[in-house]
């Protein structure tokens, strides 16, 4: 990577793949070896893949380049690739009309990319380009300069926090273990659907900050416990841990200390479960994905009854960070007690979804109107979903609010994996919470029956309103319920489980009353509540509603307003989209 | 001695346990009654029904997993803790079909009698009710399990004390379920341990269906007939005929059976059943009295050993008898007739 080469960087993270950039990147290699470039320009060139940089709905993203300045095009097809090699990369001219607009930098502006920084820049599947970014320092560090309780106190003075669920200090988590009775201990590293742009844009940083956990607590052996339908990831990192042993960097005699640290792959099946960690532990010993009683907690009898730490890849993927660069430079991001970033997967009805790290503390009007971009199409935030199924969804005028792990628990959400969806005006609350009720429902791993048929009962309260069949008193049966399952579950799930209930009503109670009421869904989502009418004085008769019902409960002859027919509308609001005279009236 | 142990109290009775004693059990030790379901003093913790919940702390917190601490402050019956049991069971009892008029298990059934403790006539939280079409082929458990609470008793027995495992759970959330592999028929050892341990009439003896409830039988204490083990055994008896068999957890055996035990005494009232000694005379068995039948042993025995000497002669006893009684049969072959040609069906 001498300054004076050329640089094409193709995104090929999942996204970027899904969008076509494997096969970019075999044009770009293709016409960067057929057009002759390394000896037309006479410096090298070679086109490589990098992981997700986060800004997915822009896909195939391609950096190039050249003399230290960088230009990045956006949704690149495999049929644009001639044209930026001969005239940008051989001429030197960037194509301006395929580069990334404005909104780009602005959803890059306000995010703290010190986790995900490395991706999207260096090629994943390339254990030089990590090294070259000062890779597996940290761990040399760690392992022939530290002793592990000076690792421990570096972890504690960051004041790191699990990324994973419930926030708990990892440093502290690392000490309990450490001090735990026991010669064989274990480190897992969960790896989860928001860890996926991690393991698939620099795996080795997950693998290191293992390496270091390993050596902290005192264990020969750490697990990377992962979905094995995550391929790409389960491949990256594969290839990640393969170099990271031949290196040397994992195995026996590391970096010729005498300390020994194995690592394997368990995989999971598909089971929102297995992001409790004693139910993961139980996946990973080969039995049903079911929670644990606790105590004993893992860090006393975790894995095989033995003392175990179970942190994320985002927070292991820190792990290096605190290490070379000192638990105190961790400290000063962030808040009083939350500290570092967070990565969350922003997505919904902001104009820029995609994958962001935000220092903990960020404004939520920072993140959705900053990042975001705002709302799609200039309509009104409704609410902001945080923390995956069972965080919370956050009112719109809470905007000024910070986004940390205390400030959530204060209003019944959690920072939880990282999920953040937009809702707007056209989002119905009370559809939101059965959606994630049912959801919740159906990963409930069925062992306690606060959870199992709690969540049942819940969904069905509010399946019930949003047909227009609820009561006032149901609304007083799922806050008794939500209670129950509050506060008697087995585990996180059910615990908070009632949380997209009890935030939604909470904050959204008139949209809740007036399902139930005046049997209107104020969005106009909920069908049995909405009706679909022609506007007379607006219809121009010219049948495209007509032509757009697929249950043929539209009709009228021409010049004649037209007319749909309640008993045969099945409600799927075909027409409402079709009409151009906006004379389709949705209430 | 004193640092091993740990004083809590409970219910503001103060009381000393052994380090590691969970609430639930220093409760049980006090006489205080707390409610389970899943709970079973022979099978590893589960802590899924969670009706064990008391407060410590303010918290709710089941008594059956968590442990004495020092110190600790525990109270069994608040009125936020059986409320809160009370919709827990209200919870269950809203996915439970409501024929206790027809269940094997009226009257001796957990579920039933916290339903009675809480009063539930009708469940708060309704909805929904698993209905399963498929009944379960196998000659000896009824599964019915629209009933089951999930309460997981019969799948830790099968584990842990059976060490078979034919049974687990399947599937996720609400339609979780406790099947064999690929919900085929049971095909196990059908030890019937899972119908000892179960709760409610989820799963019950299919040779004993329709034929008494508990309130409805006689009990008859007694010792397995099947081998030299000696299970203690309780018989639930109809008008003289023996409709069940069952095993208290204070036995020599601690309650458990094997599927000879418990299910294995239709022989009693058979018609084929051989009630008295048969000679062959001419041919054919004929009944005989004990007397007969033993002198006639006694003289065939002597003229043998007389003729060709004690070797000439061999005994086979039975697994069925006693130790006792087999200890006493090879000392009257080896002792009495003079060989050591003995053996049984299970082996000296």
């Amino acid at each position: 990577m001498a300054n004076d080469s050329i640089e094409i960087k193709v995104c090929l993270g999942t996204s970027g793949s899904a969008a076509g950039g494997e096969e970019v990147l075999r044009l770009f290699k293709h016409h960067v070896q057929e057009q002759g470039v390394e000896a037309r320009v006479g410096r090298r060139c070679s086109p490589s893949k990098v992981g997700c940089r986060g800004f997915c709905s822009k896909d195939v993203l391609v950096d190039v380049i050249l003399d230290g300045s960088k230009t990045t095009y956006q949704l690149v097809t495999p049929n644009m690739v001639e044209r930026i090699v001969l005239e940008h990369v051989i001429d030197g001219k960037p194509i301006a009309e395929w580069t990334v607009k404005e909104e780009y930098a602005s959803f890059h502006a306000k995010q703290h990319k010190i986790v995900l920084g490395p991706c999207g820049e260096i090629d994943p599947e390339s254990i030089d380009d990590y090294i070259a970014m000062r890779g597996y320092r940290a761990a040399r560090k760690a392992i022939t300069q530290m002793k592990p309780e000076e690792v421990i106190g570096q972890v504690i003075t960051s004041g790191l926090r699990g990324r994973g669920g419930s926030g708990f200090g990892t440093g502290e988590k690392w000490r309990v273990c450490r001090g735990a009775p026991g010669d064989v201990k274990y480190a897992v590293c969960n790896i989860g659907e928001v860890n996926r742009p991690l393991a698939e844009g620099n795996p080795h940083a997950i693998i290191e900050g293992l390496l270091v956990g390993g050596y902290a607590i005192g264990a020969a052996k750490g697990f990377l416990y992962i979905r094995e339908r995550y391929h790409r990831s389960v491949e990256r990192l594969s290839i990640a841990l393969e170099q990271a042993r031949e290196r040397g960097f994992v195995g026996r005699n590391i970096f010729g200390t005498g300390f020994d640290f194995e690592m394997e792959f368990s995989f999971g099946t598909e089971a929102f479960i297995c992001g409790e960690e004693t139910a993961l532990m139980e996946s990973i010993e080969g039995k049903r994905a079911m929670p644990r009683v606790r105590p004993p907690f893992p860090a006393y009898a975790g894995l095989w009854g033995r003392p175990t730490v179970i942190n994320n890849a985002e927070t292991f993927s820190n792990i290096p960070l605190i290490i070379g660069m000192g638990g105190e430079w961790f400290s000063k991001i962030g808040t009083a007690t939350s500290k570092g970033t967070k990565v969350f997967t922003l997505s919904g009805k902001v104009r820029n979804n995609g994958l962001v790290e935000i220092p903990m503390g960020m404004p939520f009007r920072e993140i959705v109107y900053g990042i975001g971009g705002g709302i799609e199409g200039d309509k009104t935030l409704k609410g902001i979903q945080v923390g995956g199924p069972s965080g919370g969804i956050i009112p719109t005028s809470m905007l000024d609010m910070g986004l940390d792990y205390e400030h959530l628990a204060r209003v019944g959400s959690i920072v939880g994996s990282g999920g953040m969806v937009v809702f707007d005006e056209d989002d119905c609350i009370v559809n939101v919470a059965k959606f994630y009720l049912e959801f919740l429902q159906r990963e409930s791993c069925g062992k306690c029956v606060p959870c199992r048929i709690g969540t049942k009962r819940m969904s069905e309260l509010l399946t019930k309103i949003t047909e227009g069949k609820g009561e006032e008193n149901d609304l007083r049966t799922m806050e008794r319920l939500a209670g129950v399952m509050a506060t008697t579950s087995l585990c996180g799930l059910g615990r908070t489980a009632p949380n997209p209930f009890l935030t939604s009503f909470n904050h959204f109670r008139d949209e809740y009353l007036a399902h139930i009421r005046e049997k209107k869904c104020p969005a106009g989502v909920c069908t049995a509540l909405i009706t679909f009418s022609v506007l007379a004085e607006k219809c121009k008769a010219c049948g495209l509603c007509k032509r757009a019902c697929p249950a043929g409960a539209i009709t009228g002859a021409p010049k004649q307003p037209h007319v749909i027919d309640p008993e045969k509308c099945v409600k799927c609001g075909a027409c409402y989209r079709a009409c151009k005279f906006k004379a389709i009236k949705k209430a | 001695m004193k640092h091993d142990m740990v004083t809590i109290t409970i219910d503001g009775r103060k009381t000393s346990v052994p380090v590691g004693t969970t609430i639930l059990a220093a409760a049980q030790q006090m006489g205080i009654h707390i409610p389970v379901l899943c709970h079973h003093p022979k099978l590893t913790v589960t802590g899924a029904c969670r009706v064990c919940i008391v407060e410590i702390g303010g918290q709710p917190v089941t008594s059956c997993t968590a442990v004495a601490e020092e110190g600790m402050e525990v109270t069994t019956a608040s009125p936020y803790i059986e409320g809160l049991r009370r919709d827990i069971v209200d919870l269950i009892l809203s996915d439970h079909p409501y024929d206790c008029m027809v269940c094997e298990r009226a009257g001796d059934c957990e579920l039933q009698e916290l339903a009675y403790k809480y009063s539930i006539r009708q469940p708060v939280f309704q909805g929904e009710r698993r209905i399963y079409t498929k009944r379960d082929g196998n000659p000896f458990i009824e599964r019915d399990m629209e009933k089951c609470i999930l309460c997981g008793r019969c799948v830790k027995v099968c584990d842990e004390v059976q060490g078979v495992g034919a049974i687990d759970y399947a599937y996720k959330g609400f339609e979780t379920k406790i099947c064999p592999p690929f919900e085929r028929d049971l095909d196990c050892e059908f030890c019937g341990q899972c119908i000892a341990v179960c709760p409610t009439g989820a799963l019950v003896s299919k040779p004993s269906l329709g034929k008494g409830r508990k309130r409805n039988v006689n009990t008859v204490e007694t010792v397995c007939p099947y081998c030299g083990c000696g299970c203690n055994i309780t018989y639930d008896v109809v008008k003289n005929e023996v409709i069940r068999a069952r095993s208290r957890q204070d036995t020599i055996n601690e309650g458990w059976l094997c599927v000879k035990g418990k299910f294995g005494f239709s022989f009693i009232n058979s018609p084929d059943r051989l009630t008295t000694p048969l000679i062959r005379k001419d041919g054919k068995l004929v009944p005989a009295g004990w007397d007969e039948a033993l002198d006639l042993i006694g003289e065939r025995l002597r003229k043998i050993r007389a003729a060709d000497g004690p070797d000439a002669i061999a005994g086979l006893s039975s697994a069925r008898c006693t130790n006792e009684e087999n200890y006493l049969f090879q000392k009257l072959m080896r002792a009495g007739v003079g060989t050591n040609n003995v053996d049984h069906c299970a082996r000296y």
